[in-house]
């Protein structure tokens, strides 16, 4: 396998750095980089990352990295975690408030201590925490109860000043989209998938409304509903399929869509096969709306694809 | 009638829904069985999930009809954790 961190790639302009990944050879992992200047989204850093983890350290050749801004991969662990060496030199400094190292998380326990450990890191106010740890949670549950991947879920997080916004990147190398959604529902392509999997309802567990007794099909819709409320960025990346929230304009209604496709994006059916799952997410912290009121708006969303699905279920007699 | 604290299982953050599925299992369903009702107390949980609500309660209603909401009663619920349960309540009345 091939990757190539570029100067630049955050979610607004992630397509190419994506469409560059060579997953061919995955028993070895190339990483080149750029040797000017590198800005990368924490989903990035994942990325990379979950790849490193499927292979033997031995078999990762790493780029010497001449960046000025390479110490951030070393702030961010991801020689540690890969257990590369590298050599370069960095003070550590204290995280709190900047950003979340890689953390590689496998149980549902140690889920629960880090978003405990991680809120008071980030010293975010109390409504922002809620957002950040609703998103966290699901993300990586979603990982935990469906991918069945062996190395867990890798996830990063970034705080930007000048933005005053959190980005955040979570990858794994487990089944993908496709191969548990159509468990239960029929998807053709990778793109198909991740489009059922982001409409409320939808669960790879089972063909039935309202999901079986440990899973209901909404964690990556409310994750959507909250980048869409907040006029944010969502990306989600599935074997070749990739769907991109684009940011949209500030609206005095909270309107939702249960289908992804009616929501403004870009989509791409032909991205080189990544093995599992990747969502990268931002939150601008200034127009974070509050979080009781998008609670409203997808349970009116919610409740009318329930109803209209029921509809296209609904079998009229036949009378000759 | 018992009830069921939620914080000192789950912190101010409710939502671990191995959590939930051991007190549907082991606390919820048992009391319900032996013919009482249960108030699940949220005072102190500032958030939950709705996948930490659903694995809580979708079972019960599922198994035991919508009925089963008036042997349920949720105390001491911030608006976040009022909407979330009234979503997952919704979804689970709109799709059976």
């Amino acid at each position: 396998m091939k990757i190539h961190i570029p100067n630049s790639a955050f979610l607004g302009n992630i397509d190419p750095f994506m469409r560059g990944f060579d997953p061919s050879s995955p028993e070895c992992l190339e990483i080149t980089a750029n040797d000017k200047w590198i800005a990368v989204h924490p989903a990035v850093i994942s990325m990379i990352a979950a790849l490193g983890l499927t292979v033997d350290a031995k078999k990762i050749r790493c780029q010497r990295f001449e960046a000025t801004s390479r110490h951030y991969f070393v702030r961010m662990g991801l020689f540690k975690l890969l257990n590369i060496p590298s050599d370069i030199v960095i003070q550590e400094h204290e995280p709190a408030g900047r950003f979340i190292p890689l953390t590689q998380i496998r149980t549902s326990d140690q889920l629960t201590s880090f978003i405990t450990e991680m809120i008071p890191l980030l010293h975010l106010q109390p409504e922002q925490a809620k957002t950040l740890g609703y998103i966290v949670s699901e993300l990586v549950r979603n990982v935990l109860e469906h991918a069945e991947s062996e190395h867990g879920a890798i996830l990063c997080a970034q705080y930007y000043k000048k933005s005053n916004s959190i980005r955040i990147g979570i990858a794994d190398t487990g089944l993908g989209i496709k191969e548990t959604i159509t468990r239960s529902h029929p998807a053709e392509t990778d793109l198909d998938a991740i489009r059922l999997a982001l409409m409320p309802g939808i669960t790879g567990t089972t063909p039935k409304e309202g999901g079986t007794e440990q899973n209901a099909g909404a964690g990556l819709f409310f994750i959507k509903s909250i980048a869409s409320v907040n006029r944010d960025f969502f990306i989600i990346y599935s074997g070749a399929g990739f769907f991109k929230l684009l940011k949209k304009t500030a609206a005095k209604n909270l309107r939702l869509k249960a289908d992804p496709f009616t929501d403004r994006h870009s989509a791409d059916a032909d991205m080189p096969c990544w093995r599992g799952t990747v969502v990268g997410v931002d939150i601008t912290l200034d127009q974070t709306e509050e979080f009781t009121r998008l609670l409203d708006a997808i349970r009116e969303t919610y409740g009318t694809a329930v109803r209209e699905r029921r509809k296209e279920r609904y079998k009229r007699p036949r009378f000759t | 009638m018992i009830t069921i604290k939620i914080f000192p299982r789950t912190g101010a953050f409710a939502e671990n829904k191995d959590v939930a599925r051991e007190l549907r299992v082991k606390e919820i369903l048992p009391a319900l069985g032996a013919g009482q009702d249960v108030i699940l107390d949220f005072a102190q949980v500032d958030a939950a999930t709705q996948s930490f609500i659903h694995a809580l309660i979708s079972d019960l209603i599922r198994k035991q009809g919508i009925g089963v909401l008036d042997r349920l009663e949720f105390r001491s619920c911030n608006d976040t954790v009022r909407k979330i349960i009234t979503i997952v309540v919704d979804y689970m009345q709109e799709g059976t």
